[in-house]
């Protein structure tokens, strides 16, 4: 156990000091990336772990990166105030639109279904209210000058990379703190059949709205997140069906049962869409997803665990195929 | 007919049946009596092709069932009424009929089949666009006898039609096995209902626990110690 | 009373009917697979952007006659269907329901990607314009209502191939007892096959009728899409007539949202329906969910 921590202390010490000793601004600039993406997949495995598949996640994704540019630019409201607005946004959302959802047992193919049109739904609100959003063409927060903590901004990758890594860090701590709550066996058991669950008196959609909440509002801070670093957003890149699609499909290549799954997952899909638009240039459009596209499929027929998970099982029992 | 020859079988670990080896001659009625979770439904699974066999062998006239592909074994002139009599619901009477009538060389005999349950049971023919889930107990047995008739088989796998129904209507059924068979069709009928069965059958099997623990003809099997204590209770 | 009752609602109402035709096109497609393979194809919208396509390159660009281009256009995304099948749905036939959705979301993310780069992401149309038909003061695009009366020849024709035929009626026996069909002799393979077919088909002639009104981009599938799982969830998925019910109820709730605001406010004003209906009837619009 000593061991363990001493390799846990010896990697987050690597990976604070990383920006300090390497400076590349394109190479930090894809870790940003990542993390916040990784953190982003985090939150949807957080509760798509446990069966719930969620298609909705571009929609809370969209909530938080809107709301907090839309309450600075028009209110003027710091990103410190709006991010927590965002994130309340977000999850009353996913209270609305969950909690009819799982009083009424609608799970499996009707849950993915009803969530992924809630993805949708976003995507239009956002194109539809295209005076103040700026519709499909995206939108920008106004930029201060140079680096302002209140107003989130900051011009140089080092201290972004330090937030994102902060953040993603945070992920992995919820993440393991659910794996070893309550709320975990109340999760697997409902997810193995809700009437046993609810006869063995766990309040089955009390335990789903809290998992769902907290995921939602994980994955809304990831958007907030991702406006500030990017200092714009379109309705493709932060919301809609894609976007969910994509959180799903890189959760389940890295694996969805593994604390770093996610993150695997978020690494190999950055690393292949970059890696693409890198070498194809401006050709690239298009290319990426459709790799994406057969990739997922892949992955679901022959590796439904993911990578990471994959390899982590083959290592626990060496000699078992 | 219909030869099994140590078959082996059940659902995923669990076995159901350790090498059962059984056979029907053409024009015989036979029962397979025994307990709750002997192994009677897997035994008429197996035949049939609802499942596969981990073991063993089984032949109809001479062919090999097991090189069939499961949805042919009905050509060969089995016909499987399943237990619960599994009629689909929402189809109506004559829908059913129709599915019993699916394989293309049931397709061809379809109005001549039809004609012959609509005979067997008159009450069918009254109810042709009920749908079936509307029928009572009694009429949803015929009726699922009747769509496993419509293949025109030569060998009819009953599993339980006894199973569920009123005293009186087990009677009727027990009866309209007799006129099938009188009909010269080979039976083989698996029953928890001893008493009654070993009256309509020329042969039974006795199974436990997945094996074979006697057999003999009715009257042999009606006069037994062994089965008069556990099954007749008498 | 009179000043709400006015024209303008009238055609509305009108235009949604005629809305409804296609999405109910749309649902039944759904809801075949789904009743017969257990599987939805939520790249169900992409198959009939490809569709859409295929009729614009058929007829636009390869200059085919339409009588030869629709039924082609129809027979591609029936092959299309067929492959999607074949491809991604078998291998993972006893893979969780859930994987087997994820992989079409794959699909999906395939579609529009490979029509981006074999098409471009620009807006293209037939170029065919067909006249708008008055009647009084109200205006109906002929195009829709082509759709609408095409949209319900087709369903009558699966209605038909449901009621008369032998498919049709395993079709219709599978969805309420997959595991006996073997003792019927269905090959259900060979059944999942047909059906997927029947499906693509569906999709391709939503396809041609829904490029005669609306351009074409890579991306069109995600604007109609969300609204047709929305009617298949709320219909019931695998009941056909719940399905048909729905997609009518929600054409008319987009219609008449239109008519005061924009398209997309229409969508959002189903959204929140569909929220309601749920704590209303959460059984489905005409129940019957196990």
């Amino acid at each position: 156990m000593n061991a363990r921590n001493l390799l846990l202390g010896i990697v987050a010490a690597a990976l604070i000091a990383l920006p300090f000793v390497y400076r590349q601004p394109y190479h930090l600039h894809v870790m940003v990336l990542i993390l916040i993406w990784s953190f982003a997949y985090t939150s949807w495995s957080v509760m798509g772990r446990f069966g719930l598949v969620s298609l909705g996640h571009g929609g809370f994704m969209g909530v938080g990166a809107y709301v907090t540019a839309l309450l600075w630019n028009h209110l003027g409201v710091s990103p410190w105030i709006g991010i927590p607005l965002a994130l309340l946004a977000a999850g009353a959302l996913a209270l609305v639109v969950a909690y009819p959802c799982f009083r009424f047992r609608i799970i499996g193919h009707y849950f993915a279904l009803v969530t992924l049109a809630l993805s949708g739904i976003v995507l239009q609100v956002i194109t539809a209210t295209r005076d103040q959003t700026g519709g499909s063409l995206g939108y920008t927060p106004e930029r201060t000058k140079g680096s302002l903590l209140v107003a989130l901004q900051f011009d140089d990758k080092e201290t972004w990379y330090l937030i994102a890594l902060a953040v993603w860090a945070a992920g992995l701590v919820i993440w393991y703190w659910v794996d070893r709550s309550m709320m975990r066996y109340a999760m697997e058991a409902i997810s193995e059949d809700e009437d046993a669950a609810a006869a063995a008196g766990i309040n089955v959609t009390a335990e789903k709205l809290k998992i769902t909440l907290l995921s939602a509002v994980m994955t809304a801070l990831a958007g907030a997140l991702y406006c500030q670093y990017q200092m714009f957003i379109s309705p493709d890149t932060v919301s809609g069906i894609s976007v969910s699609l994509q959180m799903v499909f890189a959760a389940v290549v890295g694996g969805i049962y593994v604390a770093l799954g996610p993150t695997v997952g978020a690494i190999i899909t950055i690393m292949l869409a970059e890696g693409l638009r890198i070498g194809f240039g401006t050709q690239a459009v298009g290319w990426d997803n459709l790799i994406y596209g057969v990739l997922l499929v892949l992955f679901i027929i022959f590796l439904p665990k993911g990578i990471l998970g994959s390899l982590l099982e083959r290592m626990r029992a060496p000699g078992k195929s | 007919m219909l030869k099994l020859d140590a078959v082996a079988a059940g659902y995923g670990t669990f076995q159901a049946l350790f090498g059962t080896t059984l056979d029907v001659n053409a024009g015989e009625a036979v029962g397979v009596i025994g307990p709750n979770g002997a192994g009677k439904t897997t035994l008429m699974r197996v035949i049939s092709g609802m499942i596969r066999p981990w073991s063993g062998a089984i032949s109809m006239e001479g062919v090999d069932v097991l090189a069939e592909a499961p949805h042919r074994i009905i050509e060969l002139g089995i016909a499987h009424v399943p237990e619960n009599r599994r009629l689909f619901p929402r189809l109506t009477v004559e829908g059913n009929l129709r599915m019993g009538a699916f394989t293309p060389s049931a397709r061809a005999k379809f109005a001549h089949r039809l004609e012959f349950v609509f005979d067997l049971f008159p009450r069918m023919k009254e109810r042709r666009n009920q749908l079936a889930g509307t029928l009572s107990g009694g009429e949803q047995q015929m009726c699922a006898i009747g769509r496993a008739l419509m293949s025109d088989p030569k060998l009819l796998l009953l599993d339980e039609p006894s199973a569920g129904l009123a005293p009186v209507v087990v009677q009727q059924v027990f009866e309209l096995v007799q006129r099938i068979r009188s009909g010269g069709l080979t039976v083989l009928i698996v029953e928890q209902n001893v008493q009654q069965v070993l009256r309509v059958v020329d042969r039974a099997y006795l199974l436990e626990a997945g094996n074979i623990r006697a057999s003999g003809a009715s009257a042999e099997l009606l006069a037994s110690d062994t089965i008069k204590q556990a099954y007749l209770g008498v | 009373m009179f000043e709400f009752f006015d024209v303008y609602l009238l055609e509305a109402v009108i235009s949604g009917i005629l809305l409804g035709g296609v999405l109910a096109l749309i649902a039944l497609g759904l809801n075949l697979i789904f009743g017969v393979i257990d599987v939805v194809w939520i790249c169900y919208a992409e198959l009939i952007m490809i569709g859409m396509y295929g009729l614009y390159y058929f007829y636009s660009v390869y200059g085919l006659p339409m009588w030869i281009a629709a039924p082609a256009c129809i027979a591609l995304v029936a092959v299309l269907g067929l492959l999607l099948h074949y491809i991604v749905i078998q291998p993972l036939l006893d893979a969780a329901p859930i994987n087997q959705l994820l992989a079409t979301g794959g699909v999906l993310f395939f579609l529009q990607s490979f029509a981006t780069v074999a098409f471009g992401i620009d807006f293209r149309n037939l170029g065919i314009r067909l006249p708008v038909l008055a009647i009084g003061e109200m205006h109906f695009s002929f195009a829709r209502l082509l759709a609408f009366l095409a949209a319900l020849a087709g369903m009558v024709v699966i209605y038909l191939f449901m009621t008369r035929t032998y498919i049709g009626t395993a079709i219709r026996a599978i969805s309420q007892d997959r595991q006996i069909m073997v003792l019927m002799g269905v090959d259900t393979k060979r059944l999942y096959l047909v059906t997927s077919a029947l499906g693509g088909a569906l999709a391709g002639l939503a396809a041609c009728l829904l490029v005669l009104q609306y351009d074409v981009h890579p991306f069109v599938g995600l604007s109609f899409g969300p609204i047709t799982f929305l009617i298949v969830v709320l219909g019931g998925l695998g009941n056909f007539i719940g399905g048909f019910v729905a997609a009518f109820v929600f054409a008319e709730i987009i219609s008449l949202g239109g008519l005061y605001s924009d398209l997309e406010w229409g969508y959002v004003l189903a959204f929140a329906f569909f929220i309601l209906m749920m704590f209303a009837r959460p059984q489905g619009l005409l129940a019957r969910r196990s």
